[in-house]
């Protein structure tokens, strides 16, 4: 296997609803930065790959827009996927194991603001049975939430405090949308939007984009020495499916998150920091378990995404944001976790290390 | 022992119709936006690349090529020339003209890029590449923030263009 890291990293202040910008300039400088910040020039990257969604945006072919922003003239070796950016960078570091090309430009980027995304999502049921009855996103979630209480896995307590540090940490991040200091007992008192999930349990709707530049052995070493940043090396990736049925498996596990973060050599592996991708405060306690992170794991020092959820380039922010602790020295190991689907379908583990 | 006749099983269920819907409300972005601002005044504004000086009709907010911000506005002519064209001859749902009908790729005076419309005011088989063009508008009390505002292109009358003009738009 080649060695490959993640060199740079750049995302825009997730917004609630940008009414002035299209996804191609809110992208634009996104990519711009990223390419800059990993001492490329933009006629250097092999290969790019982006993550978007034609049903967020509203608009067919959404991605090939987009293109212009990253600028590909002469013609550049381009791919899509219709998922987070985390699953775009997962394409980037399979081509860059082929050995011809070294480097590689992942972004993701989407406007949930467009549309309305619990009912856009209801389009990932199932067609004939599910789907019809318009079971929107956070209901769907509020299954799995009742689930967990019912199971005695957690409290709505647990899941308030989930909130109020996302939201704390959040502070330091300048490119959060909900940050700021709250109390447990202040939040507990607002009403469910659906039981039992109340507005903080869920991650807020956000505008945004992500760009991540990924780099193989020898060039992102020398990369890296010219931007003085530890290059953050990939040394695990694996990305696994549970079943479309939601009655089919039992919502308080993640079979698929628990495969993916043991093939990515993390499960009960010392971890620094965890970036975990969870839009519900109870998936978060889930996923802690699902995934194997210890007592000693820092997680989500960003906020996660109960503080800013730009679709399809919040997974990618995870690992953007696991990278660049690697890259300042503040980790040495860390975990980037990314989800998509309902109650946790796929999920994604990436393992980095410093040097 | 009584004993039960067969009953027929029913029709096999081979269709559902399930009908949904989704809303959106779109931001143009800022350079499309300030084209439409124009559309409503009844001028065309492109934008220029500030690097490899191409201008864009419509801009998007970006030059394709040089992946950075246009930003310096540039009132076009009404005029252009065909570059390419189609005649659609097939009918389809939704079809909002009466077939045949032709579609052109035009690059009006000023601009880099072509846009598509709809050629009209013309016999079908007189359109060729080459042919001069101008807009027509739609009525000012109708203007909508819309490239619509220009209903279609009709013929000048001028000579037509040398290939060579035009051929790097093909």
């Amino acid at each position: 296997m080649r060695e490959v890291a993640v060199i740079s990293f750049a995302q825009a202040h997730s917004v609630r609803r940008d009414i002035i910008h299209n996804e191609v300039e809110i992208l634009m400088p996104v990519v711009a930065e990223a390419v800059s910040q990993s001492g490329l020039t933009r006629d250097r990257i092999g290969f790019t790959v982006s993550g978007s969604c034609d049903y967020l945006a509203g608009v067919p072919f959404s991605f090939v827009m987009a293109l212009d922003g990253v600028g590909a003239w002469p013609p550049i070796e381009e791919s899509h996927v219709e998922m987070d950016g985390a699953w775009a960078l997962a394409e980037a570091w399979t081509r860059l194991q082929h050995g011809d090309l070294d480097t590689a430009l992942v972004f993701g980027f989407g406007k949930s603001s467009v549309g309305e995304l619990p009912d856009v999502l209801t389009l990932q049921l199932d067609p004939y049975l599910v789907a019809p009855l318009w079971p929107d996103s956070i209901s769907v979630a509020a299954l799995q939430a009742r689930a967990m209480l019912d199971a005695g896995l957690c409290t709505e307590k647990d899941m308030a405090e989930v909130a109020v540090r996302s939201r704390r940490d959040a502070k330091s991040n300048p490119f959060a949308q909900l940050t700021g200091d709250f109390s447990v007992e202040e939040l507990l008192k607002q009403p469910c939007i659906s039981s039992p999930l109340r507005r903080h349990d869920c991650a807020p709707i956000s505008d945004g984009a992500s760009a991540v530049i990924l780099a193989a052995g020898d060039v992102a070493r020398a990369l890296c020495e010219k931007t003085g940043r530890t290059p953050a090396w990939i040394r695990g990736l694996d990305h696994r499916v549970d079943g479309q049925n939601l009655g089919g498996r039992d919502l308080t596990t993640c079979p698929s998150a628990r495969r993916a973060s043991e093939k990515a050599g993390a499960f009960g592996t010392p971890i620094d920091v965890a970036e975990i991708y969870a839009p519900f405060t109870h998936q978060e306690i889930l996923l802690r378990r699902e995934l194997g992170l210890g007592a000693n794991t820092k997680i989500n020092p960003s906020g996660g995404v109960l503080a800013a959820n730009p679709m399809m380039a919040a997974g990618l922010i995870r690992i953007g944001e696991a990278a660049s602790r690697i890259h300042r020295g503040e980790a040495r190991r860390a975990l980037a976790h990314a989800t998509s689907g309902p109650c946790l379908q796929q999920n994604l583990v990436c393992v980095l290390e410093g040097e | 022992m009584s004993e039960q006749t067969p009953r027929a099983l029913p029709e096999p269920l081979k269709m559902i119709t399930t009908p949904m819907r989704l809303d959106y409300t779109i931001t143009p972005g800022e350079a499309p936006a300030r084209f439409l601002k124009g559309m409503m005044e009844g001028r065309i504004l492109g934008e220029r690349c500030p690097r490899c000086r191409k201008v864009y009709m419509p801009p998007r907010g970006s030059c394709a090529t040089c992946a950075i911000p246009t930003k310096e506005q540039v009132e076009l002519s009404s005029k252009g020339t065909v570059t390419t064209f189609c005649v659609v001859n097939l009918p389809f749902y939704g079809q909002a003209v009466e077939i045949p009908y032709v579609c052109a790729s035009v690059v009006l005076d000023g601009a880099d890029l072509p846009f598509f419309c709809l050629l009209a005011e013309c016999a079908v088989e007189d359109v060729r590449m080459g042919m001069r063009v101008e807009a027509v508008w739609c009525e000012p009390s109708e203007r909508k923030p819309s490239l619509e505002n220009i209903r279609y292109m009709r013929p000048t009358g001028e000579p037509d263009m040398p290939y060579e003009s035009f051929k790097e738009h093909l």
